[in-house]
């Protein structure tokens, strides 16, 4: 902790999950001081999302993977010196006189307490994570369909879930973590829907034997939906949601490799759940709006490009965990840490022991192949706008339909996810384009390759007027002023 | 095998208590959001759109989306997958936009 309030931390970890975790506790125990700030009451991130203590959980490892790796961390956190801010939604970072950041917070459970919080560093972390990536069917709006992240999220910290019998569909790893939990859960699980096939995997045996326990984790997932009778559907997707006003049944279809659908091919499966989404998109408006570089991932959103020891373009800045890429808990452990003894190094001149930091490396590289490999796996192919129809709605808070959208793009000549934001406002409610902003660049695109949406927005997350109107009002230069947090 | 997400966490939560969802009584229990108290009482909806008037609730679960909005305690625009539930609060319908009171 700085020597007095008013000074700054060296270091501010932005985000509490595995990356920010790992970045906090190394660069601490390196003699750092460091303050870590997150949005929920809890750390853990979304990978370790769980019950709050009132729900009395005596055992929330049974709703996760890997819980010891967490419980150490935890451990580790509780021992060192890390100022912990929790309830802390940050909105920006910018830089301040002299070489120091300003990391810009709304406060409260959800961002909407009246006092905002400015915590000012030499050097910062940026471990924000994903959110889901979403493809919009016919029907995908009505109650009882539920992000398959979202289903997993409500389960974890909640113990709800969205229906009885839920139908997990989209593509990617995550659908059979999320089906297995759900089942386990008390779910039934009819079927999981994945657009793609797993061939995809059988094209890199050297990088599938270099990760053994990727592979593990794999097979523990399909057992569990064997034993639960949960059938897995391959190069179908969910083309179509029945019912009035919530969920009744999905119809289901075969993709060919284009994820085309192939007519006549539809099945109905009754249920009154469906849990949906198609892989993660890395959260890094933060550090685009400071122009950090990116670089388009293998499957086709943008991620921070970083250097050997996670630093971004843009110098003490540094990124770890799926900022980078999508790749999961294990290697957002290794780069967190690798982010934190680099920063460590940075600032104190230590030098950290290079053994370690060797290791770190050739870890993250081994586990980076394997998410490269899995991305290319699940990739979105263009083909899936065939299961649109004109009044599909693509963006969810504007109610801007496919149809719309195609009429910007045909008639109007727009040809990026810009454009037709501007004629649309399509990606100008709420959520800032985060649910839609993939499939109004696909359709912008017209069949073509589509460009990645941009990730940059003007504020992270919505900020109340009054902290906009007194943004530099020194609340949060020190931290220790910063409001108690509800949880 | 586990038939509840409760009886899988080994949950033994303090006593539920009661929140109203437009008049009717719904329970919570102490560490539940607003969204998951709903979903425990079979609600998936409790917001309509702006344009075309259909009926919303959670749908990322993590804050991200705003499809959960909802007027707690006479507030428009809250994130019910983010509120924390607490004994008497009064969840409506929220139709349209409420009022706005975020900047973004
Ligand atoms: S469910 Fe998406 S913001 Fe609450």
């Amino acid at each position: 902790m700085p020597a007095s309030a008013s000074d700054p931390y060296d270091l501010a970890v932005i985000g509490a999950g595995c990356a920010g975790l790992a970045g906090a506790v190394a660069a601490a125990g390196h003699g750092l001081s460091v303050a870590l700030l997150d949005a929920s009451p809890q750390t853990g991130g979304q990978f370790y999302r769980h019950p709050a203590p009132a729900l009395g959980a005596a055992r929330p490892e049974a709703l996760h993977h890997d819980w010891p790796a967490f419980a150490a961390l935890r451990r580790r956190l509780e021992r060192s010196d890390v100022r912990q801010l929790s309830g802390h939604h940050v909105w920006a970072v910018t830089k301040e006189d002299g070489d120091l950041w300003a990391v810009h917070a709304a406060t409260g459970a959800d961002g909407a307490d009246e006092r905002p919080v400015r915590v000012r560093a030499r050097a910062v972390l940026l471990a924000t994570g994903a959110y889901e990536r979403q493809l919009p069917f016919p029907g995908w709006t009505l109650p009882g369909v539920v992000g398959a992240g979202g289903a997993q999220a409500m389960l974890k910290s909640g113990l709800v879930l969205p229906g009885r019998r839920i139908v997990v569909a989209g593509s990617g790893p995550l659908l059979l973590a999320v089906a297995s939990s759900l089942a386990a859960a008390g779910a039934q699980v009819p079927a999981v829907i994945e657009a793609s096939g797993y061939q995809g995997y059988a094209r890199h045996p050297r990088v599938l034997a270099a990760n053994p326990r990727k592979l593990a984790e794999a097979a523990v997932h399909g057992a569990a939906l064997l034993r639960h009778r949960v059938r897995l559907r391959t190069r179908s997707a969910v083309t179509e949601v029945h019912g009035t006003d919530r969920v009744s049944a999905v119809t289901v279809t075969r993709l060919d490799r284009d994820w085309r659908p192939v007519r006549g091919t539809g099945r109905r499966i009754a249920c009154d759940a469906l849990a949906v989404g198609h892989g993660l998109v890395p959260q890094i408006e933060l550090a685009t709006a400071l122009g950090c570089a990116t670089r388009t991932t293998a499957d086709g959103t943008l991620a921070l490009a970083l250097d050997g020891l996670q630093e971004t373009s843009v110098r003490g800045l540094w990124a770890a965990g799926e900022t980078g890429g999508v790749g999961g808990a294990e290697l957002a452990r290794a780069e967190g840490e690798l982010a934190g003894l680099a920063a460590a190094v940075r600032l104190h001149g230590h030098p950290v022991h290079g053994g370690r930091v060797r290791e770190l490396r050739r870890r993250r590289d081994r586990m980076r192949a394997f998410a490269e490999a899995m991305a290319v796996s699940h990739a979105p192919a263009a083909g899936w706008t065939g299961w649109l129809t004109d009044d599909t709605d693509v963006c969810r808070c504007e109610e801007v339909t496919a149809g719309r959208i195609r009429e910007a793009v045909t008639d109007l000549g727009a040809r990026d996810a810009h454009t037709v934001k501007l004629l649309t406002r399509a990606g100008m409610g709420w959520c800032q384009g985060r649910m839609c902003g993939t499939a109004a660049a696909c359709l912008a695109a017209g069949g073509g390759a589509a460009e990645p949406p941009a990730e940059r927005r003007p504020f992270a997350v919505p900020v109340p007027l009054s902290a906009l109107a007194s943004p530099d009002e020194p609340t949060g230069s020190r931290p220790d002023a910063a409001p108690p947090v509800d949880d | 095998m586990a038939r509840t997400p409760a009886e899988l966490a080994g949950a033994h939560p303090g006593a539920s208590f009661e929140i109203t969802m437009d008049g009717r009584p719904v329970p919570a229990l102490p560490g539940q959001s607003v969204a998951a108290a709903l979903w425990s009482a079979g609600i998936l909806a409790w917001r309509t759109t702006r344009t075309t008037g259909r009926p919303r609730g959670a749908f990322c679960g993590i804050g991200q989306c705003y499809d959960c909005l909802a007027t707690i305690n006479g507030e428009p625009n809250r994130r019910a997958c983010l509120v924390p539930a607490r004994p008497g609060d009064v969840i409506t319908t929220q139709e349209g936009h409420g009022h706005a009171r975020i900047g973004v």
